[in-house]
């Protein structure tokens, strides 16, 4: 059974249960949203989606409106426009002014479609900074409610992505705000600081921490990088972002097939080791193997001296061939790395074997 | 992943995660805490229970985060899996719940196997379980109305002197159930590191090469050898220099529980450790620290000074996750790419072209013959590939190329045409057919007694990693959980004391940490819970190197200790 309906004069058939914005997306139309995402339920809130149904006296919201057999929709007549224009008007009258030194300024879902439709805050407007801004403990999520416009991604992504219930919403009208639990810190409504509510945040009002004032959603100065995380065995993906030859972030990369844009804190939050000032950044031997004496002897022999690779290089080959030519291949030990990539861990298996001539291979699989 | 193979004929997780969790009409949850440690497949098991009704039956001796999604969570005491497993299955037998048709089509030795059975009926197993009669009833009915229910564990089984029975009495359970092959059922165990999976597939363990080809088959090593110009009984005439060109080793090599401890036995000479942290990550770290000062050689190749590092003697840098390209396999077989975002930092190296400098060097060319693979210029990981490709038939389609162009790819993928395979065991074994396995409980190697009353088990946080070298270094993750705790029940607390007062001592044979108590009725009376991410009071101190007589995996998970106040 198909339904029959008119999208902005032409003829489509849609599917029954099908909302006006899926048959849109399907045939090309594009109808702005701000609310709505397609990982989250549809709630129709924001009212940057209405379009004007035939015969029907207010606007629908195609993303919760479905289709009926014989609908004739119009997606971006007069009435619409203007209806979206009273709403962006609206929600920039209760944001902050300050979109130049916003951290996502140049991602920001809202920017784009005050842009799109011209749309200034009004002179009634701006109520200036009514919340306290970065107003949550929580080390990794910045909290900026004077930016938040009640689209309630955020409590929808920690309800059915995250499935932790940490935000809700509290008061109304004017007052309406968006709460931790009881109204608490996060960490207190048992946040598990995944960034779920971050990546489906469309303003500033959720930002991230660690990278707050970097710039990471500046496209001229930062590139994405796609890439597999370094810590469990799910294998999700996301974009390092990489600003001056420095990770400075990492964002969720919708198309990842393990994940989509979910996370957990040590994938989305856990980046800084890659910088972190103890890196080993050049070889280092200990001092007897270059005075070539014995490494039990009291005094200096044990210092670390830092050399080319050149010498470190030879200087192990050398000990690790004297090993096997004295005492036998299986005098040799292999721990390879579950950290590292499957091709380094073919050249592992392959220096044991071949050049090393043991099986003695092992990995922390066990531990 | 030894008791996998024995039952099916490959070790590897036979679903993928997301067939599992929107198909599965129950889980079965064992020995993973799986929203901690695999946190974003926890959240689609947590989506499964929420949004789809799907039941969730956790069986653990801690209160996990997941038993607040759990339908039913059965507390078993620590090390008693396999009388608790038996004593479910008894139940399906005795009520006649068991996939009888797929039983006789798909498995063998059944017989043997129920008479095994027989002697777990549910009251001696609530005896050794602690795990309540009705209980045991009322899980056995879910498993059986369930279908298909898909079985997770992960370190929690497998990390026990009996962890090959207890993987292999999972296998028993699915097949008595007839979850194998389909969406939504199947063995699912959840390999911790990012890439154990494919150091596992590569041959980085001691009994196979690349693919899971044994090391003592002689069709492998005449395959190897060719590959890698080595002598496998060339005629002596044809020998260029019968004295040096290499031979392979067809005996089985030592696992890394018997690498280390071997270095005072003699064994072990000279150690090449890359990127892993013995001293954090085994098992009595004083020991670990014993044979390591006394190693004739250790090279390092590590991104931090590691606990580790202070034992060696050279110190490669290598590189992070960020500094690279090539691919991981994550626990579902999946293989995907990881690629350079930044330069290597100062002189560091990628590891791969560590790894072939010092092969290289190491090697004369009179060790070798003149053979397509035999020698070491690699100019990038897509070229190292491609011989993974031509010597690793679950891998010999999988290639950059195709990764890259957005295809999906998840082993076995024989050819360049191969789709993947996101299900194993459909309709066949790779065995043929699945075979059960009948398995006694074994109790612990260390039970608890006068001395050291309680029982020590160990694992992970949400906030770390592993030996904590990376997540220590981490400022977020610091500021939210910045030194080891130490899980204490409030009935015990209260015995010891503890009011106000919150830090404790817990020794056991080996050894004794002092940390600060976390009073939660997460464990049970009578057990604690250790981490090993921070070295100043890392759980190893305490732990001990039995292992499993197959898998040569430590006992992590039962400790006999005491616990103290530290006033
Ligand atoms: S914090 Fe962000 S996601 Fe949440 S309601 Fe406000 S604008 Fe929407
Ligand atoms: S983001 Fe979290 S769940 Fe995903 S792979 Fe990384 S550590 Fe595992």
């Amino acid at each position: 059974m198909t339904v029959n309906i008119t999208l902005n004069g032409k003829k489509i058939e849609a599917q029954p249960g099908q909302t006006i914005l899926d048959v849109a997306k399907e045939n090309d139309y594009r109808i702005p949203t701000l609310c709505y995402h397609k990982d989250l339920s549809p709630t129709g809130n924001c009212r940057m989606c209405v379009v004007e149904v035939k015969g029907n006296r207010f606007l629908q919201a195609a993303c919760v409106t479905q289709v009926w057999d014989e609908m004739e929709i119009e997606t971006d007549s007069q009435k619409t426009i203007t209806s979206r224009k009273l709403s962006l008007e609206q929600m920039l009258a209760n944001h902050s002014p300050n979109c130049a030194t916003c951290d996502v300024s140049g991602e920001c879902d809202l920017q784009d479609l005050a842009y799109e439709y011209q749309v200034d805050a009004p002179e009634w407007g701006t109520k200036g900074t009514r919340y306290k801004v970065d107003s949550d403990p929580n080390p990794f999520i910045r909290v900026d409610f004077n930016k938040c416009i009640l689209c309630r991604r955020c409590v929808l992504a920690c309800a059915e992505v995250q499935v932790r219930d940490v935000w809700g919403v509290a008061q109304r009208g004017f007052e309406e705000i968006i709460v931790a639990g009881a109204n608490t810190t996060m960490l207190e409504a048992h946040c598990e600081s995944c960034g779920q509510c971050v990546a489906y945040c469309p303003t500033g009002a959720l930002s991230n921490k660690l990278s707050y004032g970097q710039g990471i959603a500046r496209a001229r100065q930062v590139t994405k990088v796609t890439t597999t995380c370094s810590y469990c065995g799910v294998g999700c993906q996301f974009d390092l972002l990489v600003k001056h030859k420095k990770v400075i972030g990492v964002v969720s990369n919708p198309d990842a097939p393990v994940n989509g844009m979910a996370l957990c804190v040590k994938g989305r939050y856990g980046y800084d080791y890659i910088h972190h000032p103890d890196r080993l950044k050049k070889p280092r031997v200990r001092r007897y193997l270059l005075e070539k004496k014995d490494k039990r002897l009291k005094g200096n022999a044990w210092d670390w001296i830092e050399t080319d690779w050149d010498t470190a290089l030879d200087i192990t080959a050398g000990k690790l061939r004297e090993a096997r030519d004295t005492h036998g291949p299986d005098s040799v030990g292999v721990l390879t790395s579950a950290k590292c990539l499957n091709e380094e861990n073919y050249l592992m298996n392959k220096l044991a074997r071949q050049v090393i001539g043991t099986n003695n291979i092992d990995h922390c699989a066990r531990l | 992943m030894a008791g996998l193979a024995a039952s099916f004929g490959s070790g590897a997780m036979s679903n993928s995660m997301d067939d599992v969790s929107q198909k599965a009409d129950a889980f079965f949850v064992i020995g993973s805490n799986t929203t901690e440690q695999h946190p974003v497949f926890g959240t689609m098991l947590r989506r499964a229970v929420r949004f789809r009704g799907a039941k969730l039956i956790v069986a653990d001796p801690r209160r996990i985060d997941l038993c607040d999604f759990a339908t039913l969570h059965l507390r078993q005491k620590p090390g008693t899996d396999i009388a608790l497993l038996n004593g479910l299955m008894y139940i399906i037998l005795d009520k006649g719940w068991e996939a009888k048709d797929f039983i006789a089509e798909r498995t063998e030795n059944f017989d043997e196997f129920k008479a095994t059975i027989m002697e777990y009926p549910p009251t001696r197993v609530s005896e050794i379980t602690g795990v309540p009669v009705n209980q045991l009833y009322e899980a056995a009915e879910l498993m059986a109305a369930s279908k298909p229910m898909a079985v997770i564990w992960a370190m929690g089984i497998t990390q026990h002197i009996s962890g090959v029975r207890n993987v292999m009495t999972l296998a028993n359970l699915q097949m008595l159930l007839g979850n194998m092959g389909m969406p939504g059922g199947g063995v699912n165990p959840l390999r911790g590191q990012n890439n154990v999976q494919g150091a596992c597939d590569m041959g980085g363990l001691p009994n196979v090469f690349p693919a899971y080809q044994p090391v003592t088959s002689p069709e492998a090593i005449e395959k190897f050898s060719k590959a890698w110009g080595l002598d496998y009984g060339l005629s002596t005439a044809d020998r260029v220099s019968p004295s040096t060109v290499h031979r392979l080793s067809s005996t089985v090599g030592m696992t890394a529980t018997e690498i280390i401890p071997g270095v005072l036995e003699g064994k072990t000479r000279a150690l090449y450790i890359l990127g892993e942290d013995p001293v954090m990550s085994d098992p009595d770290t004083n020991h670990v620290r014993e044979c390591l000062e006394k190693v004739d050689f250790l090279v390092l190749q590590e991104i931090f000074p590691s606990e580790t590092a202070v034992y060696a003697d050279v110190l490669l840098p290598g590189v992070s996750f960020a500094e690279k390209t090539g691919t991981f396999t994550n626990t579902e077989r999946r293989v995907q790419m990881v690629h350079k975002a930044i330069e290597p930092l100062g002189e560091a190296k990628p590891d791969w072209w560590i790894t072939a400098e010092l092969a290289k060097r190491i090697l004369q060319t009179s060790e070798v013959l003149d053979a397509p693979f035999a020698g070491w210029d690699y100019t990038d990981t897509s070229a190292i590939m491609d011989e993974i490709n031509a010597l690793t038939p679950s891998y010999g389609g999988i290639t950059h190329a195709r990764i890259e162009s957005g295809e999906r790819l998840q082993w076995p993928c024989p050819t360049g045409e191969h789709p993947g395979t996101p299900i194993l065991h459909v309709n066949k074994f790779a065995r043929g057919l699945g075979k059960f396995m009948p398995i006694d409980d074994v109790p612990p190697a260390e039970e608890p007694n006068d001395d050291y009353p309680m029982v020590m088990s160990t694992g992970r946080v949400l906030y770390h990693w592993h030996g904590g070298q990376m997540t220590r270094r981490s400022k977020g993750l610091m500021e939210v959980y910045g030194e080891a705790l130490i899980e204490v029940n409030p009935e015990d607390s209260q015995k010891l004391g503890l009011n106000g007062q919150n830090r404790v001592r817990v020794t056991s044979r080996r050894g004794s940490i002092e940390a600060r108590a976390w009073i939660t009725d997460r464990v049970p009376p009578g057990m604690v819970y250790a981490n090993f991410h921070f070295p100043e009071a890392s759980a190893n101190e305490l732990t001990q190197a039995v292992l499993d007589p197959v898998s040569k995996i430590p006992e992590y998970k039962v400790t006999a200790v005491k616990v103290e106040l530290v006033s």
